[in-house]
C-alpha cells in the first residue's frame, strides 16, 4: 500500500520518493533558517532543532509501539517539526515547542493513519492548536534584529498588529519587510528567503506555482479592492511561509491545476475576511486548516475526466 | 448466584462503562469535566438518580404498560431529578451554580433512560440496584479520570489545590471544548485498548439497527466479517 503513488493521469514513473522530496523541502527552507538565525539570534535555531528533534522522536515512538513500519527516515516529521518551529516566535518556552511538535505529528498526523492519511496539515494545525492553548507566549515577538523597534525592547508587535490596533508608528519599511527586519513568527518575517526556497521548490518540480500564485495574488488583490495597502498586506504576516510551503502540502492540497487555483484562491480570501474583519490579526493558518477540510470537496469538483472516458 | 450479582455490580465499571464503552450521557460529560470537583458532584448526583429511578422502575415493572413507558419513566426520574435539584440548591449552592443547566438536564441524561430501557424493566430491583451502582461508579469514575486530566493540565489544580510547574505552565486549551473531546477520544481509545476491543460487544454484523444500512447495503460489514474471519 505504501507503494502506491497515487497521482493525476497520465500515469509516469519518476525517481521521486517521499524521502527526495521531503529533502528538497528542507533544502528550501535553508534560507528560512538562515533569516530566523540572523534576525532572531540562537534561540531561534535551539527551538528549531528541539522542534526537529520531537517531531522525529515522537513518529519514532509512535510507530514502534503500534507496530506499524518506521518512517522516521523519509523526513516528512523533520519537514513538519522544520515548519511548525518556522511558524512560532523565537521566544516561546521549550516546553511549548515540545508540546506542538508532539500534538503535530501524534495527534494529527499518527491517530489519522500516519503519512498521506492526515485531514490537515500538521504544522499548521499545531499551531493553531499553540495559538488556542498559549495565546500569550504564542503573540510575544521578540524584537528582530535590524528593526527599527528601540535597542531595549523586550517585544515588538507585528506589522499586521500595528496596521490592526490604527496605527502608523513602528512600521517597518518596505524593504525591511521584504529582508525581515519586523516582529513576527521567526521563519515568516523574510520574504526574500522564503521566496528563494519557493523558487527552488517550483525548479525541483516539488511544487507547483499554482498554490501560491493563486493564494498570494488573491490577497493582493482583495486587499487592493478594500483600501489596504497592497504590497504591505502581502509581505506581511505568515503569508510567504503559508502561501509557499503549508499550502502546497501534497496530503492536505488537491492534486490537479484548476483544484490547486480553487485552493489557492480560498485560501486568500479567508486571509483577508480574517485580518480586514476578524479578531485576529493574522489569518493565514486559519485559512489553511479551513481549506484543508474543504480539500476532499475540491478534489471532487476537479475530478480529471479519463480521456474518452464518459460521465457516469 | 452470588457471582451473577457481583457481575452485575461490576458490569459498569469497566466492561460497560456507560460513557467510555457505552458512550451515553456525553454532553454533560465533556461540559462540567473541567474541574474534578464538579465531577464528583455530578457523578454523586447521577447516581443517587440512576439508583432511585432504577429500584423504582424495577418495582413499576409489571403495573407500566409497555406502550406509554418512557413517559412513565420520564416522570419517575424527573422527580427524583427534582428531589437532587433542590437538595443541592439548599446544602450545596456553590456546586449548583457550577453545574448549572446540567443538573436539571439530567432528566434526560441517556445513561438513566437507557438503563430504565435496558435493564430495570427487565429485573428484580435488587439486580436493578446493584446495576445502578454499578453504572454509577463507573460514570463518576470515568467523570474524574476526565476531569482530573483537564483540571490539571489545563488550569494546574486539582480540587482547586495548586500543583506546583503545572500552576504556571497550563494548557489553557485543555480547559475549552475542544481540548474535552480530544481527549474523551484518547481515553475512549485507552479503554478500548485496555480490554482488547472486548469491551465493545462482538455483534455479528448485520444491517438491522445500523443506521447507514441503506447506503452501504451490506458492503461494509462483508468486508468486517472477512476481517473478522482472518
Amino acid at each position: 500500500m505504501n507503494n502506491m503513488i497515487v497521482s493525476v493521469n497520465p500515469h509516469i514513473y519518476a525517481k521521486d520518493t517521499t524521502q527526495t522530496i521531503m529533502r528538497d523541502v528542507l533544502i528550501a527552507l535553508f534560507p528560512a533558517v538562515i533569516a530566523s538565525i540572523v534576525f532572531f539570534g540562537v534561540r531561534a535555531l535551539l527551538v528549531e532543532v528541539v522542534c526537529v528533534a520531537v517531531a522525529m522522536a515522537c513518529e519514532w515512538a509512535f510507530e514502534k509501539i503500534t507496530h506499524k513500519p518506521i518512517t522516521v527516515m523519509d523526513l516528512s516529521a523533520a519537514v513538519t517539526g522544520l515548519i511548525l518551529a518556522l511558524n512560532l516566535p523565537a521566544g516561546i518556552p521549550i516546553w511549548q515547542a515540545m508540546f506542538g511538535s508532539f500534538v503535530a505529528i501524534i495527534v494529527v498526523k499518527q491517530f489519522f493513519g500516519g503519512i498521506g492519511q492526515n485531514f490537515a496539515n500538521p504544522a499548521i494545525t499545531a499551531r493553531v492548536i499553540m495559538l488556542v492553548a498559549f495565546s500569550g507566549a504564542m503573540t510575544t515577538w521578540v524584537p528582530a534584529a535590524f528593526s527599527n523597534a528601540p535597542a531595549d525592547a523586550v517585544t515588538a508587535a507585528t506589522p499586521l498588529a500595528i496596521l490592526g490596533a490604527g496605527g502608523t508608528e513602528g512600521l517597518p519599511t518596505l524593504a525591511q519587510m521584504f529582508l525581515g527586519a519586523r516582529g513576527g513568527s521567526m521563519g515568516e518575517t523574510s520574504c526574500l528567503a522564503l521566496l528563494l526556497g519557493g523558487l527552488y521548490l517550483i525548479y525541483r518540480k516539488v511544487i507547483s506555482w499554482h498554490t501560491p500564485v493563486a493564494f498570494i495574488g488573491t490577497v493582493l488583490v482583495l486587499t487592493a479592492l478594500l483600501g489596504q495597502q497592497p504590497l504591505y498586506q502581502v509581505m506581511a504576516g505568515g503569508l510567504f511561509l503559508g502561501a509557499i510551503f503549508m499550502a502546497t502540502d501534497y496530503t492536505t492540497s488537491p492534486p490537479t491545476p484548476a483544484g490547486k487555483l480553487i485552493f489557492g484562491v480560498g485560501c486568500g480570501l479567508i486571509t483577508v475576511l480574517i485580518r480586514v474583519w476578524g479578531n485576529y490579526p493574522e489569518g493565514v493558518s486559519f485559512s489553511i486548516l479551513l481549506m484543508n477540510i474543504l480539500n476532499p470537496y475540491i478534489c471532487e469538483w476537479t475530478k480529471t475526466k479519463p480521456f474518452g472516458g464518459v460521465q457516469a | 448466584m452470588k457471582n451473577n450479582k457481583l457481575k452485575i455490580l461490576t458490569n459498569g465499571i469497566i466492561k460497560e462503562n456507560p460513557i467510555l464503552v457505552l458512550i451515553l450521557g456525553t454532553c454533560p460529560f465533556l461540559a462540567v469535566t473541567t474541574q474534578a470537583s464538579n465531577a464528583i458532584g455530578m457523578g454523586a448526583a447521577v447516581t443517587f438518580v440512576l439508583l432511585c429511578s432504577n429500584v423504582m422502575i424495577s418495582l413499576l415493572r409489571k403495573v407500566i404498560s409497555d406502550k406509554v413507558r418512557i413517559p412513565c419513566y420520564i416522570v419517575v426520574i424527573a422527580s427524583f431529578v427534582t428531589l437532587v435539584q433542590m437538595i443541592v440548591k439548599a446544602y450545596l449552592p456553590a456546586l449548583d451554580v457550577a453545574l448549572g443547566l446540567y443538573l436539571p438536564l439530567i432528566v434526560v441524561n441517556c445513561i438513566i433512560l437507557g438503563r430504565a430501557e435496558m435493564f430495570a424493566n427487565k429485573n428484580n430491583p435488587l439486580d436493578s440496584a446493584l446495576d445502578a451502582i454499578g453504572m454509577g461508579v463507573g460514570y463518576t469514575l470515568a467523570m474524574l479520570a476526565m476531569a482530573s486530566i483537564r483540571e490539571i493540565f489545563g488550569a494546574g489544580t486539582w480540587f482547586g489545590m495548586a500543583v506546583p510547574v503545572l500552576k504556571d505552565n497550563n494548557i489553557s486549551i485543555m480547559t475549552m471544548a475542544p481540548g474535552g473531546f480530544a481527549i474523551f477520544g484518547i481515553l475512549i481509545a485507552i479503554i478500548n485498548k485496555a480490554s482488547n476491543g472486548k469491551a465493545i460487544k462482538k455483534k455479528d454484523f448485520s444491517c438491522e439497527g445500523c443506521p447507514s444500512a441503506a447506503v452501504c447495503n451490506g458492503q461494509n460489514c462483508a468486508e468486517k466479517r472477512e476481517a473478522a474471519a482472518k
